[in-house]
């Protein structure tokens, strides 16, 4: 028998990035608010705090921060003839766990999608007709567009404190940002980044070529800040330990430095760590949701926490997951191509070129999580999928994050693995390199997808999420155009060597290798309950007093990383269900 | 008085950022350490008297001291390889460890041995050790370094036959060697944090704004390291 815990108007599963703004979103409306974690309480100080935190070993290689297999990890396959086996220590993607989940640990990267992402499918047809789009490709418009959408990039900007250069201000050209990016209302809150020598060569060699350069947009601070909900942000130190640490310089934007010390002062506001939710717990009728069940770790114990509202915000797998486990919403079933749930897996596609140059020191440990320059001349709304035989685009950059010796330690094609022309090649080549990267979309297709594996279990004797996954002609094609492009710029800037990596015809998707935690989809949005799982205000269509936050919305992966579109979507559903839902609660669609 | 006046000039010496000021309570010079145990004396935790010496000679050859730069040895990488093993690592702590296994997938698939990798370790090291004593008529700790580097190259490339249980065997082996020579010293190896002096990293300074500056273009950093435990080189 559970224990049952106090009633509570809203529980929120997972108090990552999205669980955070949620929670001060409807703690501000008068709401009870009980945010579930499940794994452990985590501040600045003590646990991002100097000098510990400065440990590439324990943090960037054994994964300090990161979920452990141990306690939650999924199966993986290539398509529906293999057997799925699991994911039995990190690579690939790396999973939040614990206060501020993966929003303590990313780069800052801060993007909006295209407008033309939010309406993929219409655009295609539209621009180069139905045709084009392969047979086994299940991609979808979301429901929502990219000006409905712009006040919640806005804020979501302005919360998190995003250091950057606009582009097109309400449709003015502004030189120096990026041309190609939907109209903005306003410029960024903080001037960009300062910029390392890499970024700035890359930066000329662009310019030299007539393409378009501009600061990535970064969530580092460039100056000192204070956002709406007074929380304060220090200028970043470039302290080369950002992706995969805790900021040690109160720099980074993250549930910590943006929201959570705000949020633990409004006395209607609670949360407990050390709390899985094991599933969402529906009403005899099916229509509603009475509250989750989740484990309390440290009582050792199954607990009912019976609410009026559920939000989903335990990251885009663990979304699906609870959500199949749970039954919310039709399993998707990729033989008939009926059903939503778990369906358009799908993840990103990138590649880069590596540059050494002998007479040049980059000092590679100054670094910043989001510093460089990036480029979006083959953008998805600057590209001819019909001439160019794909569909999709990608941002190419340049900028240097961390000079751990561990990880980052890029040495030419010649040097051996081992033994003494090793030691002489990391002597000679550490610090003397760069790379320039794709970061792409990935389309959904009909055979990636995600539901539960018939074999193995998770600690709590459930079954553990299975994905089907591989590379596909069409995102190949798009890769091996990036690296067309970004071969000359390469050469243009006369490295002593360079060398490739992108995808290659027949390639095959690799769990070993880290790619991006950008997994997305499974629980996607859209206008139409027969295709999709939410609906338009992330509403689950079924089960109306259930909101599922994160990238599992997103239809197709987008060119750029997640987060701004995640917390633009994510204030955007904040206010229907402020505005619209709490009103009257119903379907809202 | 005179505290305040050599606490500025030391810090100003330092970095004048936010982690020198805060060094400039805790550095220590390397020379005011207390010596570690010499390796020949070092009691292993996981590994065994023969485990031991393989690890020892093997490390020495994937980093070798010759030429410039420290080698595994001089780093205590043993040392760190060892710990590592006895510790989360080494056990699979945090790994999803439950069947069934099928560690002849494909590698795409990453790890899928029902081993720890403390026991691929002790499974490779003695299957190792059998196919130099049948191709070289001894242990590899006693072969010459040229028989060594034979030796090791064929597992690399996979000519000595594994078990699919401990096919990981070399990566694990060489990427912890890596991990020995370049990790903060407070895991056991980087001794000195002489890989650090040596390649130009400076440990955990972490901060660093001023180097972005155009004026510091292509101008080495001149800050030795620095480490957790705050000690300097
Ligand atoms: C190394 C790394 C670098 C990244 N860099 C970038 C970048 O540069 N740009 C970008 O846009 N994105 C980046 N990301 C992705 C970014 O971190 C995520 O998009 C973002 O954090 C998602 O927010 P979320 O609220 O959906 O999930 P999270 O912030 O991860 O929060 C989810 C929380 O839910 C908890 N949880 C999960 N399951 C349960 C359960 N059953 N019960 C209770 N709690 C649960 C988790 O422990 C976690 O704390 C990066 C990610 C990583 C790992
Ligand atoms: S690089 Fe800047 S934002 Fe990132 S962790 Fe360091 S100080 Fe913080």
């Amino acid at each position: 028998m559970a224990r049952e815990e106090k009633r509570k108007d809203v529980v929120i599963v997972g108090l990552g990035w999205t669980g955070a703004m949620l929670g001060i979103e409807l703690a501000d409306e008068g709401l009870e608010v009980l945010a579930l974690e499940r794994g452990p309480d985590r501040d600045t100080v003590p646990d991002f705090q100097y000098p510990d935190v400065a440990d590439e070993l324990k943090y960037g290689v054994r994964y300090g921060f990161m979920q452990k297999p141990k306690n939650s990890t999924v199966t993986m396959r290539h398509n529906t003839g293999e057997t799925a086996l699991p994911y039995r220590h990190l690579g690939s993607f790396l999973p939040g766990d614990g206060v501020g989940g993966a929003g303590v640990h990313w780069n800052g990267h801060n993007w909006r999608a295209m407008a033309e992402e939010f309406r993929l499918r219409s655009y295609v047809e539209e621009e180069f007709g139905a045709d084009i789009i392969p047979d086994d490709m299940t991609i979808q418009d979301w429901g929502v567009t990219y000006d409905e959408l712009e006040p919640h990039f806005d804020r979501f900007e302005y919360m998190a404190g995003i250091s950057g250069q606009a582009g097109n201000i309400n449709g003015e050209i502004i030189p120096g940002g990026n041309p190609f990016e939907a109209p903005r209302s306003r410029d960024y809150p903080m001037p960009p980044l300062a910029q390392t020598l890499d970024g700035r060569m890359f930066r000329d060699a662009a310019d030299a070529m007539g393409l378009h350069p501009f600061p990535r947009p970064a969530a580092n601070a460039s100056e000192a800040y204070v956002n709406e909900y007074g929380m304060q942000l220090g200028p970043c130190n470039y302290c080369g330990f950002c992706e995969r640490f805790g900021c040690l310089n109160y720099s980074k934007s993250s549930p910590q430095t943006c929201i959570l010390d705000a949020l633990k002062r409004r006395t209607n506001f609670s949360y407990r760590t050390h709390c899985e939710v094991l599933k969402v717990e529906k009403a005899a009728d099916g229509k509603t949701a009475t509250g989750v069940t989740y484990w309390d770790e440290k009582a050792g114990e199954e607990v009912f926490q019976p609410a009026d509202l559920v939000i989903l915000a335990a990251y885009q797998l663990h979304n699906v997951h609870l959500m199949l486990l749970s039954e919310l919403g039709e399993p998707y079933n990729p033989q008939t191509g009926e059903g939503v749930t778990g369906k358009n897996y799908a993840y990103q596609m990138n590649g880069g070129t590596a540059l050494f140059f002998e007479d040049v020191d980059f000092n590679p440990f100054v670094g910043a999580g989001s510093n460089g320059y990036c480029i979006d001349d083959y953008a998805i709304n600057q590209i001819d999928f019909a001439a160019e035989g794909f569909i999709g685009g990608s941002y190419i950059s340049a900028g240097q994050f961390n000079g751990q010796p561990i990880r980052s330690m890029r040495l030419p094609g010649d040097v051996p693995k081992w033994g003494a022309g090793w030691k002489e090649g990391i002597k000679k080549w550490y610090g003397h390199s760069m790379s320039i990267g794709s970061h792409g979309s990935n389309m959904a297709y009909r055979d990636c997808y995600l539901d539960l594996d018939p074999t193995y279990k998770d600690q709590h004797g459930r079954p553990l999420m299975r994905m089907t996954f591989d590379w596909k002609d069409n995102d190949i094609r798009m890769t091996q155009f990036m690296r067309r492009k970004i071969e000359p710029i390469a050469q243009s800037m006369n490295p002593t060597s360079w060398a490739s990596g992108y995808k290659d015809a027949g390639a095959k998707y690799d769990l070993r290798p880290y790619q991006t935690t950008h997994n997305v989809g499974g629980t996607i949005m859209g206008d139409d309950p027969k295709t999709s799982v939410l609906n338009r205000y992330l509403q689950c269509w079924d089960v109306h007093n259930v909101f599922a936050m994160g990238a599992g919305a997103f239809p197709q992966n987008i060119q750029y990383n997640p987060t701004g579109v995640v917390g633009a979507l994510a204030y955007w559903a904040a206010e229907a269900i402020r505005k619209d839902y709490l009103p009257n609660p119903r379907p809202l669609v | 008085m005179s505290t305040r006046d050599f606490r500025t000039t030391r810090r100003q010496f330092l970095t004048g950022g936010a982690a020198g000021a805060a060094l400039s309570t805790v550095a220590r010079p390397l020379a005011a350490q207390e010596p570690p145990v010499p390796l020949e004396q070092y009691r292993a935790e996981y590994f065994n008297a023969a485990e031991w010496a393989f690890i020892m000679a093997a490390t020495a050859r994937l980093i070798p001291a010759d030429g410039d730069g420290p080698g595994a040895l001089e780093t205590r990488v043993p040392v760190f390889i060892d710990r590592e093993m006895a510790g989360e690592f080494g056990q699979a702590a945090t790994w999803y460890m439950e069947g069934p296994y099928q560690p002849d997938a494909a590698p795409l698939f990453g790890y899928q041995s029902p081993l720890t990798p403390a026991e691929v370790y002790r499974g490779g090291i003695s299957a190792f050790n059998d196919w130099c004593e049948r191709h070289h008529d001894a242990a590899f700790a006693d072969l010459d370094a040229d028989a060594q580097d034979e030796a090791l190259s064929a597992l690399d490339s996979g000519e000595v036959p594994l078990e699919p249980e401990l096919r990981d065997f070399f990566d694990l082996l060489l990427q912890n060697t890596k991990e020995g020579y370049f990790a903060d010293p407070k895991h056991g190896g980087n001794h000195e944090m002489a890989s650090w002096v040596y390649i130009g990293f400076p440990g955990a300074r972490a901060s660093f704004l001023e180097w972005t500056d155009p004026s510091k273009d292509n101008v080495p950093y001149p800050l030795g390291p620095v480490s957790i435990a705050g000690e300097r080189a």
